[in-house]
């Protein structure tokens, strides 16, 4: 082996770094837990620290609320309750979908810019780094939940059930998040810049509106209502719904909620068990 | 016997029809900066990600510090820090966050990644920044936040993509600072750069890549001299002279003379060294014409890649701050 010395001197001007100080490599390596949690910090730290995200959300969600209640709902007549009470609860779930696009922008991002070829070279699980995105990103999508859920009780929203009904509804949504965060963590990564992660999130959104989130499904043309009927945003806010009225037939529903509810998380398991793999695969590929 | 730091044997990867490595080969020791010089799409960059795990090669053997990265791809990136071309720092965070949660996911325990992040903070001259979010940087920091962050779990070997690409010449040279002071201490260094310049203050083996091979490798000094001829190199007044000089060199030349217009330089590669100075003064005399300089000097690495490759080094995209000295185009394709 040779050592060989550099041609040239230092560089121009003086030196301004200070030689090296003796840091030490690892013992060990950081288990999955860790590793995990380092990550989430990191996505909740960069959430709360940019305004534009914190405000944006809350701004959109907001006027497409008002739209609804205001400028929609005096055409839409959904039965038994008024259009307020059966409008948050899908209104709620849905943006779900919403912020889902901004996981897959966020995503985009970090490929884009190099920070997950970083992480993705330290001596940590990927599935942990992936995981702890996936936990950051459903507590910033709870976050925003319940500024929804706030405004909608703002407009004239009640609940007709227990509280404790509505509790659950809105922890139903929460896991809806997680279960949603896999598929746009997979979007985001296939998608590999901002703008093409949120146009491909984009698509997403027929299926919102083809759903019984904002309308009955009753209203729609004949072809069309099976599709909206069976589709899981539809069984995913008929649970929240029937949660949050404290009873599926305010809803517009038959079946108990017990039904709705298994269905939905059945469906969240779903997108879990087909897209998180997908998503690590594709994070651990190489 | 300690093992190569990394060890290459017909590495191959192939993204679609691009075949990025084509059975590169390359031995690299412990104890020196190991600069891979090459144009854009030379396979450089991807040579790089196979080393740091980000790339399965599709045959061929890589050992890193005598780890295989197929099959232990989670112990080499025990032994490596990865700084690529894109500052990889979270901008919402301060510098110090940073670099405290790169140690923790190193391994290091919290007060351990604390310590870490200020020794290196202060090792690249960022502690008065340390406390600001890292989106009030400017390039230059983000960039040696980035080599900060690479630095942190004390990696034996130390990957650089082109480092300083984009970079404004004050920034580039306190970097080379930087990675300088590293080596010092011990830390090996694998880089990519365009720039030969780069390759020629930092590196003590050079390795020239073109089309996923390496076609030269060896000190900077000794690539030059295999590039063989001394060349005079002739610094014209006026741009009008050039074809004239070059015209009036020409004979003496080994080869066809190569001109510069924007340094308004004609370089000559030539055998006869001090006699064929002798001559080209000759000739430049009955020639008439007034020149700024004349010198016989060793011919740089940008005339080294031209002798070996046939073709100059890619220049730097248009958005480069800075730009490093044109390369020298051969007379006639001017």
């Amino acid at each position: 082996m040779t050592v060989t010395t550099l041609d040239h001197p230092t560089g121009a001007g003086a030196p301004t770094i200070a030689p090296a100080p003796a840091v030490a490599p690892a013992p060990a390596p950081p288990g999955p837990l860790a590793t995990a949690w380092s990550v989430t910090v990191r996505t909740l730290r960069k959430f709360r620290r940019t305004p534009q995200l914190v405000l944006i959300g809350a701004i959109q969600g907001a006027m497409f609320l008002l739209i609804f209640r205001y400028v929609f709902g005096g055409a839409i007549s959904p039965g038994p309750v008024p259009y307020v009470d059966f409008l948050v609860p899908g209104f709620v779930m849905t943006s779900v979908l919403f912020a889902g696009t901004g996981t897959a922008a966020g995503v985009a991002e970090d490929v884009e810019h190099g920070f997950f070829d970083r992480l993705r070279s330290l001596p940590v699980s990927r599935g942990a780094l992936l995981a702890g995105r996936t936990l950051a990103d459903t507590l910033v999508l709870a976050w925003g939940l319940a500024i929804t859920t706030a405004i909608g009780f703002a407009i004239g929203f009640r609940i007709h059930g227990a509280v404790s009904m509505a509790l659950a509804a809105f922890g139903l949504c929460v896991v809806y998040g997680f279960a949603t965060t896999w598929l746009f963590v997979w979007i985001g990564q296939v998608a590999g810049n901002a703008q093409a992660a949120q146009g491909m999130s984009l698509l997403v959104f027929p299926l919102t509106f083809v759903s019984s989130a904002y309308v009955p499904v009753d209203s729609m043309p004949g072809w069309m209502q099976p599709i909206a009927e069976h589709q899981p945003i539809t069984v995913m806010t008929n649970a929240v719904r029937s949660l949050a009225l404290g009873d599926p037939s305010l809803a517009g529903l038959s079946g108990t909620t017990a039904h709705w509810v298994v269905l939905s998380l059945l469906w969240s398991a779903g997108l879990v068990l087909v897209f998180a793999p997908l998503a690590i695969a594709r994070y651990r590929r190489s | 016997m300690v093992p190569p730091i990394v060890e290459a044997r017909g590495l191959t990867k192939r993204f679609g029809k691009v075949e990025a490595l084509a059975g590169l080969d390359l031995v690299a020791d412990s104890g020196q900066v190991v600069a891979l010089l090459g144009p854009n799409g030379a396979g450089k960059t991807t040579f790089v990600r196979t080393i740091a795990t980000l790339v399965r090669p599709d045959a061929g053997s890589l050992r890193v510090d005598g780890i295989d990265v197929v099959d232990h791809p989670e112990r080499v990136r025990r032994v490596i820090g990865l700084a690529g071309q894109y500052a990889a720092v979270e901008e919402a965070m301060t510098g110090r966050e940073n670099l405290a949660m790169v140690a923790r996911l190193f391994g290091h325990d919290r007060s351990t990644a604390r310590a870490n992040a200020h020794a290196v903070l202060a090792q690249l001259g960022l502690t008065d920044a340390a406390d600001r979010l890292v989106r009030t940087y400017s390039g230059g920091m983000r960039r040696r936040l980035d080599l900060g962050a690479s630095l942190v779990g004390a990696p034996r070997l130390l990957l650089l993509d082109e480092p300083t690409t984009g970079l404004d010449p004050r920034s580039r040279i306190d970097l080379w600072d930087a990675i300088r002071g590293l080596v010092a201490h011990g830390t090996d260094v694998l880089l990519t750069t365009q720039y030969l310049d780069e390759a020629d203050q930092l590196a003590s083996q050079v390795v020239i890549i073109d089309h996923g091979r390496v076609i030269a490798e060896g000190t900077p000094s000794e690539l030059k001299a295999r590039a063989g001829r001394d060349v005079i190199e002739v610094h014209a007044l006026r741009a009008d002279d050039l074809a004239g000089l070059a015209g009036a060199l020409a004979p003496l030349g080994s080869e066809a003379p190569w001109l510069d217009p924007a340094t308004r330089r004609v370089t000559v590669p030539v055998v006869g060294g001090r006699q064929a100075i002798n001559d080209a003064v000759r000739a430049l005399d009955v020639l008439g014409v007034e020149v700024g300089d004349i010198a016989l000097r060793r011919p740089t690495l940008d005339e080294v890649f031209l002798t070996l490759t046939g073709a100059p080094i890619d220049s730097p995209s248009a958005d480069d701050i800075h730009e490093p000295p044109a390369p020298a185009v051969p007379a006639g394709t001017a």
